[in-house]
């Protein structure tokens, strides 16, 4: 039962890898002929700014998306955990972005904040915001960071949520006869017992935003001039742009770096964890 | 000893219990433990403006007509709803080819995961005394820390080489790419049924595969909904893949279509929001009416 699946896994991800990995150390253009060079490729790309500048942004990017998604996830949690009116309706409302398309979000945000919201700051007279924020290259981040938060807060909430509902009842109830009040609650017993799902949301998160793709594509593109351009679209322009190996090599070093990062979290968030 | 138990629960004697009002009293005392939280209910209220304002002016610009859609926030209700925008943003984007390119790919990788992984997972959990089952697990969990830029080039030109650079093709590959995360949650959800009832099945006479079949899979229920759900939404709103492999524009799909109109078409505003609307509107609708069932689903995925 298993063979022909691990076949197939093999076929399409690991000979793939192992493919790239190969012409990673040759100069193959996507087209045509070939040649090995060693590891030329690499030295180049530690000795390309651009390639540098996509690595800070992407990791900066990815850091600041991780934090805020999970901190609006975490108190979207609390708050739809508590004893609210409408809860079926308002928890219906706060899903709803986790089943549209990201890149049609990115598009229909695109138009406010390049049109929608300049107009506003105009007739309002705020003259920072006149213009569109996704023009502006120290500022268009925050508009990419604002739309993966908007798209990626329910998943994130979701996990936190069923977290929260695994806290037995009496620990609660415990802790408000002792007198501790809502606060020192979700301080003290809330968030120490779900803290295994902080971990496996941190970890998700950080690994989902690291390869951003759609989201930049339709707000920026990567612009302006390549201020908010990713790892990902880079490499994945290996082809269009005829520097397959080089891009290759670009996704090897991804790689090495996310296992490392990904194999730290790991150890780190382990250690924190907290089991009834 | 009966009295003394009845005197302390008021409720059981005495002319009260006739008309109630201690009743009514006690269910009170219970319900102040339920207090509803007003001012956080207000507060979420306000903030899922963030969601319901995006939404309200996707289909509004979807209705205005050009001219009244070049003016202004865009804010305003239009003032003569357009419905031909959605007829022109249909024949333009060719929508009946792409939502069904669109539904091909979904319904070809949620069959796919349910089955790989299913299969899989079943597999490595009954044999995990077995050196290769235990090898095999470890093998497909490693692949999950492969970030996807990783294969996709090579991946674009094996895909060409097996004739696979069309819907199909994407499709396999979400199944593919599925399997390590999916299997994850078969695994963990198989780890909790009985033996017996498979030992009950083998003594009946059935093979594996029957096992499999009629006794694990229907089992499997609750987490083939979860990963369903996954996979759905995976596969419909995909954008990378499609774009990446799938050759011939004719058989793009319903998200890649869209990029229509940041070209060509790039200041008939109406026209794109309409077909932006036509785009969300299956997730949206099926999630309207499946909420329920998508919410406890996706719940079951969170807790394993």
């Amino acid at each position: 039962m298993i063979i022909p699946v691990l076949i197939l896994f093999a076929l399409f991800s690991t000979v793939p890898a192992i493919i790239g990995g190969f012409f990673s150390f040759t100069n193959y253009a996507g087209y045509g002929d070939w040649k090995m060079i060693g590891f030329q490729n690499f030295r180049n790309i530690f000795s390309d700014p651009e390639i540098l500048a996509s690595y800070l942004f992407t990791f900066f990017f990815a850091i600041v998306a991780t934090l805020t998604v999970n901190v609006v996830a975490l108190l979207l949690a609390l708050g739809l955990n508590a004893k609210i009116k409408f809860k079926t309706g308002i928890r219906g409302i706060y899903f709803i972005p986790m089943v549209l398309s990201g890149l049609i979000v990115a598009y229909v945000f695109n138009y406010l904040f390049s049109t929608t919201v300049p107009t506003l700051a105009e007739t309002f007279g705020f003259s920072p915001l006149a213009t569109s924020i996704l023009a502006n290259e120290h500022w268009a981040w925050v508009a990419i960071v604002f739309v993966t938060v908007w798209q990626g807060a329910p998943g994130a909430t979701i996990i936190y949520l069923a977290g929260l509902q695994s806290i037995p009842a009496d620990v609660t109830e415990a802790a408000a006869l002792d007198g501790a009040g809502a606060w020192r609650q979700i301080r003290s017993i809330s968030i120490p017992l779900i803290a295994g799902y902080v971990v496996i949301n941190i970890i998700l998160g950080f690994k989902g935003y690291l390869g951003t793709y759609e989201i930049i594509v339709a707000l920026t593109g990567g612009g302006p001039g390549t201020a908010t351009q990713s790892v990902a679209m880079r490499i994945f322009s290996g082809f269009a742009g005829g520097d397959y190996s080089y891009q290759m090599a670009n996704a090897i070093i991804f790689f090495i770096i996310t296992l490392i990062i990904s194999l730290l979290q790991l150890q780190v968030l382990r250690r924190r964890e907290v089991s009834l | 000893m009966s009295t003394a138990l009845t005197d302390l629960r008021p409720e059981l004697h005495g002319p009260q219990q006739l008309d109630g009002t201690v009743h009514g009293k006690i269910r009170r005392a219970n319900r102040e433990g339920f207090k509803i939280n007003w001012w956080m209910s207000a507060l979420l209220l306000v903030a899922s403006l963030t969601i319901l304002i995006p939404l309200y002016f996707t289909i509004s610009m979807a209705l205005k007509s050009p001219e009244q859609a070049a003016s202004g926030t865009g804010f305003a209700w239009p003032a003569d709803p357009q419905w031909e925008n959605f007829s022109q943003a249909f024949v333009l984007t060719n929508y009946p080819a792409a939502f069904m390119s669109t539904a091909f790919i979904t319904v070809i990788s949620v069959l796919g995961a349910l089955a790989a992984s299913s299969m899989v997972a079943y597999a490595i959990v009954r044999n995990w005394d077995k050196k290769f089952f235990r090898l095999s697990y470890i093998y497909l969990l490693s692949a999950m820390f492969v970030p996807f830029p990783v294969v996709i080039l090579p991946l674009i030109k094996q895909t060409a080489m097996f004739g696979l650079d069309n819907p199909l093709g994407v499709a396999f590959i979400h199944i593919v790419g599925g399997i390590s995360f999916n299997s994850l949650l078969f695994i963990a959800f198989l780890r909790s049924i009985p033996i017996e009832l498979e030992e009950a099945a083998r003594l009946d006479g059935a093979s594996t595969w029957q096992t499999f079949r009629k006794v694990i899979f229907p089992l499997l229920a609750p987490m083939s909904a979860t990963v369903g759900i996954f996979a759905f939404l995976g596969s419909w709103n995909d954008f990378l893949l499609p774009q990446m492999l799938i050759a011939d524009p004719a058989m793009q799909t319903l998200p890649v279509v869209q990029q229509l109109f940041q070209g060509q078409f790039n200041t008939n505003y109406s026209l794109a929001f309409a077909s932006y609307l036509m785009a969300l509107a299956p997730t949206l609708v099926v999630y309207l009416f499946a909420q329920r069932w998508i919410m406890s689903g996706v719940m079951r995925g969170a807790v394993k």
